[in-house]
């Protein structure tokens, strides 16, 4: 018995270590590194690499997209998610299927795809568009909107799935319209999971890098669709300074996100 | 207010889970729906609760035709199995959610709130969340929030499958004098027999989508239709190839007319009553008598007997 016990605590701090090594070596280390390059280089320098011009437009380029794409995988994915786990119908599966394709496609191909169907010229759907989407807002909307997407839904299906339609059941009996029960009965329910699956999508959205590179561009100056990632990504290919410091804002804008969507769970957990 | 069901006929896909069903439940009765699992009683409920679409027949309730009325506009109050309880509200907003859907004037809702919560005893859980109650005390929840809008019918679907069995006969008997102060016309599903002929003043046996006897319960219990009403409704036993109940056999330590031979295989205490098991030629028939009759029978293993059914 002893001997169990002693074992058990040994492969526990022996699991607690590989953890920690394997969490430091992929996420601590390097967020320290940037951390600490962007403080070393000083406070002018940091204002300096995040006030320029094509900084601030980058932010306000990746702010758009994010919120946009946020705003489109919300309507969309409380939809589909009602969809796939409200509703029985033929095609189900598949449509199941295809909203974790993102996942598991590389975001270059979603944006070389995009360029095809969308692209100014020579897509077979965008060459009788008359305004553009390629190399344009849209198409970076589409492009993050579109490798966001299960984010939102993987929150919402399981959360929809477990609660069932009982609630909604009883509402309808209780006279409330589908309006009412949409408000009163499913929104409450699936709140948190929307509220996480609201800030992985814009954490996603604003990281996004592969896809939107090859939707957008990748335009500086006058009609710039440089957004923040990509503007890091220049600068740190040209050894030019700045790199870090544009990193670390985005980063910072992540770790708020999820630190105000885990305020407000905890608080909903004690209420 | 009556129900009035007319060539109800539901399918899914293959399957006739409801087969011309006409019922009529009169008003102000407590009427249960009883029957096997899968025999359609449910479904039956949830057509006259607009949950479920009929493909054939109609449906009235309380004189209107409401075949085609939508469940949001029927105004029946409707209780389900697993409570459906709304786990972000308080039980006080569960109980009142049905009159702030109609729109009713503050004060008047507090008002018929606070006296259902009195009425199912929870007056002192308002302010807590069904996660936070029994399983018994959310159905009562479930209840009060059905009766809350005056349903002109109440239907509840297995309203105590999911509890124990000490709760469920509480609960059981609450429904009963529930309903002799309320009466509201209440239709309720159980495959539990025990529960209907207990609590029902009307019982409408249901099997594979057709209805095998309407009755009240000693109707049912005495002059069951057929044999699968009897065998559904009480024990059941066969002596001489036909179906009786084991407490309407009478046991004999000698020969009597009409009386078949047969001997005592085991006796089986279970607190005041005593199984005696039995074989009678070809069947193994089993009586039920009061521990003084089988002592004065003075019967054990191997006893020779002349059992006769009661007339």
């Amino acid at each position: 018995m002893a001997s169990t016990a002693v074992g058990s605590r040994r492969s526990r701090y022996g699991l607690r270590a590989v953890g920690l090594v394997y969490v430091g070596a992929i996420v601590l280390i390097p967020l320290y590194v940037i951390t600490y390059r962007t403080v070393a280089d000083g406070w002018s320098t940091f204002w300096a690499a995040i006030s320029s011009d094509e900084a601030v437009t980058a932010f306000r380029l990746t702010g758009e997209v994010a919120v946009a794409a946020v705003v489109i995988n919300t309507v969309f994915g409380v939809g589909v998610a009602l969809l796939l786990s409200r509703y029985s119908f033929r095609g189900r599966r598949v449509l199941s299927a295809l909203a974790d394709l993102p996942i598991s496609v590389s975001p270059i191909v979603v944006g070389l795809a995009l360029v095809l169907v969308y692209g100014p010229a020579t897509g077979w759907f965008g060459k009788h568009l008359s305004f553009q989407i390629i190399y344009a807002l849209p198409g970076m909307v589409l492009a993050t909107a579109f490798v966001s997407l299960p984010l939102m839904l993987r929150e919402l299906v399981p959360v929809l799935e477990e609660a069932g339609d009982d609630m909604e059941q009883a509402a309808r009996v209780l006279g409330a319209s589908a309006r009412q029960r949409f408000v009163r009965i499913t929104l409450p329910t699936i709140r948190p999971a929307l509220m996480y699956g609201l800030v992985l999508t814009f954490a996603r959205s604003i990281g996004e890098f592969g896809a939107i590179r090859v939707v957008s561009g990748n335009i500086q100056g006058s009609g710039q669709t440089q957004t923040t990632t990509l503007l890091i990504e220049d600068k740190y290919q040209n050894f030019e300074p700045g790199t870090y410091q544009l990193a670390m804002v985005l980063v910072l804008a992540t770790i708020l996100a999820i630190v105000l969507t885990s305020f407000r769970r905890s608080k909903e957990d004690v209420s | 207010m009556s129900i009035e069901t007319r060539g109800i006929v539901k399918r899914f896909g293959n399957f006739v889970a409801l087969d011309n069903v006409d019922l009529t439940v009169e008003s102000g009765r407590l009427t249960a729906l009883l029957g096997p699992s899968g025999g359609g009683k449910s479904t039956l409920l949830r057509i006259i609760g607009g949950l479920e679409t009929a493909d054939e027949g109609s449906v009235r309730i309380a004189g209107v035709e409401s075949t085609s009325i939508p469940a949001q506009k029927r105004n029946v109050g409707f209780v389900f199995q697993h409570y459906a309880a709304f786990k972000h509200l308080s039980v006080y907003r569960n109980v009142a959610f049905g009159l702030e859907i109609r729109k009713r004037p503050k004060a008047e809702i507090k008002a018929r709130v606070d006296e259902l919560l009195e009425l199912v005893h929870l007056e002192q859980f308002a302010d807590r969340l069904p996660a936070q109650l029994s399983g018994g005390q959310r159905q009562r929840m479930a209840l009060a929030r059905a009766l809350a809008v005056e349903p002109s019918v109440l239907l509840l679907d297995e309203p105590f499958g999911a509890l124990d069995a000490k709760v469920r006969r509480e609960l059981r008997d609450w429904l009963r004098r529930l309903h002799d102060d309320v009466h509201v016309t209440t239709v309720f599903v159980t495959h539990d027999q025990e529960e209907a002929l207990e609590v029902s003043d009307e019982i409408v046996v249901i099997n594979h989508g057709k209805i095998e006897q309407v009755g009240t319960p000693s109707d049912l219990y005495d002059k069951p239709a057929n044999d699968f009403v009897m065998e559904f409704l009480g024990p059941v036993t066969t002596l001489g190839g036909r179906l009786v109940r084991p407490h309407d056999l009478e046991i004999f330590p000698h020969h009597v007319d009409n009386g078949i031979e047969a001997e005592v295989l085991r006796l089986q205490r279970i607190g005041f009553e005593v199984r005696v098991e039995l074989r009678a030629g070809a069947d193994e028939p089993w009586a039920q008598l009061t521990r003084g009759q089988a002592e004065a029978l003075e019967l054990a293993a191997g006893s020779r007997v002349w059992v006769r059914p009661l007339d």
